[in-house]
């Protein structure tokens, strides 16, 4: 398959490639770490997830057509106001759901998976009431559009780097919150051990719900970014959500890190396939690869040694 | 300090606490002796909340314990060293203690912790899943400790502890209840440390107080006739 191309084509074909599985990564990170933090720290499969992302998409449009009525500087900096309401709309309802769904169905994985589904679907509905069937982008300011060329053969998208510097970014603050402040002590305290956590004076109520809020609020953010490489459609979270559930399960569910790791692999593995084979090849491949891992190491990649 | 009246509970629709009284004096410790399945456990989780009563009273200096939630509890004043020391394993030696500022709204541990357990100071970054049992215990202490509690329950802190470490637990709890006026209840199986460390023995057999002593008064043979099987 490589037959046809020459070295240095192959060369560019492999950089650019793998600059669109970093955008890719950069998504499936941001969509990974707040399944992460739900999943790996609460144990609750959030099959909503996806629907959450893209409410941070609709709140990013939102932001971006309310910011176009305004002064054309003040469009340039939509998007960081956009990512701060994204966060924060995605969280507040992730709160609202914990508080009215998820607080009930903790010691019931199956009925929380169905009750997520079900929201999934009801939230679905909702955009396409509100929002309709169409989908909708947002204009992005000059700054944001076009690419940077690094030779004759590659070049990059700047709003590509823009996506990949804010999974950056959201990844160290994730990471600095969960080993660094009391919020994140007390976060995996509770997911080892919620009596033994109470009975140290941990309120693991009040834990879980902001744990579920920030995770939630990360898809929010991981939406807005989206709105930068795609259309955001009643229906996009549920393209997106299979495969950050792989990640998160890949990674090894209570590590960070793992979380990290899988999805720059597998995103990987999938856009340079992608380029040789059809798409869905490429996504069986890298299906079956997982799988066989996951089978040799059913914890997943990172997981913490211990004494039982 | 601590005190119950008439308190029952258990699990389901099975009563295990059949009404047990009992009074803590501040700074006494008073250990609670029975044989497996009596209801020393039940008795620690039904103070710290784990599971509901089902009649009576608890309080801890003068606040009622009944209905709260563990971590309300924890803030009136009640610690909890679990049977089988429940640390945090996945979590830091420091991070473990520090779980149990929450309630006090401090963000460092107070160094006169580390100086009763050294060793916990040397081990403070290592997980506290790769401590011995023995540190492990000290562990579940300190972090107990860490919410200045006014009342300590432990629940079988000798529970596979080897002895020396047994003579040390008991220096250091009588020390504790010296420098900070701590009523301390502990649960066991093992007459010699209760006797050492102990003000008082209470007898459990069948979720009811059977036999009471003051540690001068104990009749050793009388209470060995309720441990043994």
């Amino acid at each position: 398959m490589f037959g046809e191309y020459s070295l240095s084509e192959l060369a560019s074909i492999f950089a650019m490639q793998g600059f669109s599985g970093l955008i890719l990564f950069s998504v499936f990170v941001l969509m990974a770490l707040g399944l992460a933090i739900i999943y790996g720290q609460m144990g609750v499969i959030n099959m909503a997830h996806g629907e959450f992302m893209i409410l941070g998409a609709y709140v990013t449009y939102l932001v971006s057509r309310a910011f176009g009525e305004l002064p054309h500087a003040l469009f340039n900096v939509y998007f960081p106001v956009a990512m701060v309401a994204a966060f924060l709309v995605a969280g507040a309802l992730g709160a609202f759901v914990e508080w009215a769904l998820i607080r009930r169905l903790y010691r019931r994985p199956l009925d929380t998976l169905l009750a997520t589904w079900g929201l999934s679907l009801i939230l679905q509905q909702l955009y396409r009431t509100i929002f309709g069937a169409r989908e909708v982008g947002v204009t992005m300011p000059e700054w944001m559009m076009g690419s940077l060329k690094l030779s004759d053969t590659i070049e990059v998208p700047i709003n590509g780097i823009l996506v990949m510097g804010i999974a950056v970014a959201i990844s160290i603050a994730v990471g600095v919150m969960m080993h660094r402040s009391s919020w994140g002590r007390q976060v995996r305290a509770v997911v080892q051990n919620r009596t033994m956590a109470g009975a140290v004076g941990i309120d693991t109520e009040r834990t879980d719900r902001l744990t579920f809020a920030v995770g939630c609020g990360i898809a929010g953010v991981a939406g807005s970014a989206f709105t930068m490489i795609g259309s955001t459609g009643p229906s996009s979270g549920q393209l997106y959500i299979v495969d950050t559930f792989l990640v998160v399960v890949f990674g090894g569910a209570a590590s960070l890190l793992g979380t990290i790791a899988s999805a720059f692999t597998i995103s990987q593995a999938q856009s340079i396939l992608e380029f040789f084979l059809s798409g869905s090849m490429a996504k069986v491949l890298t299906l079956l690869t997982v799988v066989g891992i996951l089978m040799l190491r059913p914890q997943g990649l990172f997981a913490l040694k211990l004494r039982k | 300090m601590l005190k119950i009246a008439n308190l029952r509970s258990g699990y389901g629709a099975s009563e295990v606490l059949h009404g047990l009284d009992l009074e803590l004096a501040p700074g006494e410790i008073v250990a609670v002796m029975g044989r497996n399945g009596m209801g020393k456990s039940t008795l620690m989780k039904t103070l710290m909340g784990i599971i509901p009563a089902m009649g009576g009273e608890m309080s801890v200096a003068q606040t009622p314990l009944n209905g709260l939630k563990s971590h309300k509890r924890v803030a009136a004043g009640v610690a909890y060293v679990p049977q089988g020391r429940m640390i945090f394993s996945a979590l830091t030696v420091q991070e473990n203690i520090e779980t149990g500022l929450t309630v006090t709204g401090r963000r460092e541990a107070p160094q006169d912790l580390y100086s009763m357990f050294p060793v916990l100071w040397e081990m403070r970054g290592r997980r506290g899943g790769n401590l011995s049992g023995g540190q492990q215990q000290q562990l579940a202490i300190a972090r107990a400790l860490a919410s200045d509690p006014k009342t300590l329950l432990l629940d079988e802190p000798t529970e596979g502890i080897q002895p020396s470490i047994i003579k040390d637990m008991a220096r250091t709890l009588k020390q504790l209840r010296d420098a900070r006026g701590l009523s301390i209840l502990v649960s066991e199986q093992v007459l010699s440390f209760a006797l050492d460390v102990a003000d008082r023995i209470v007898v459990i057999d069948n979720g009811r107080f059977v036999h009471e002593a003051q540690r001068a008064d104990v009749d050793a043979a009388a209470v060995e006739r309720f441990l043994s099987v």
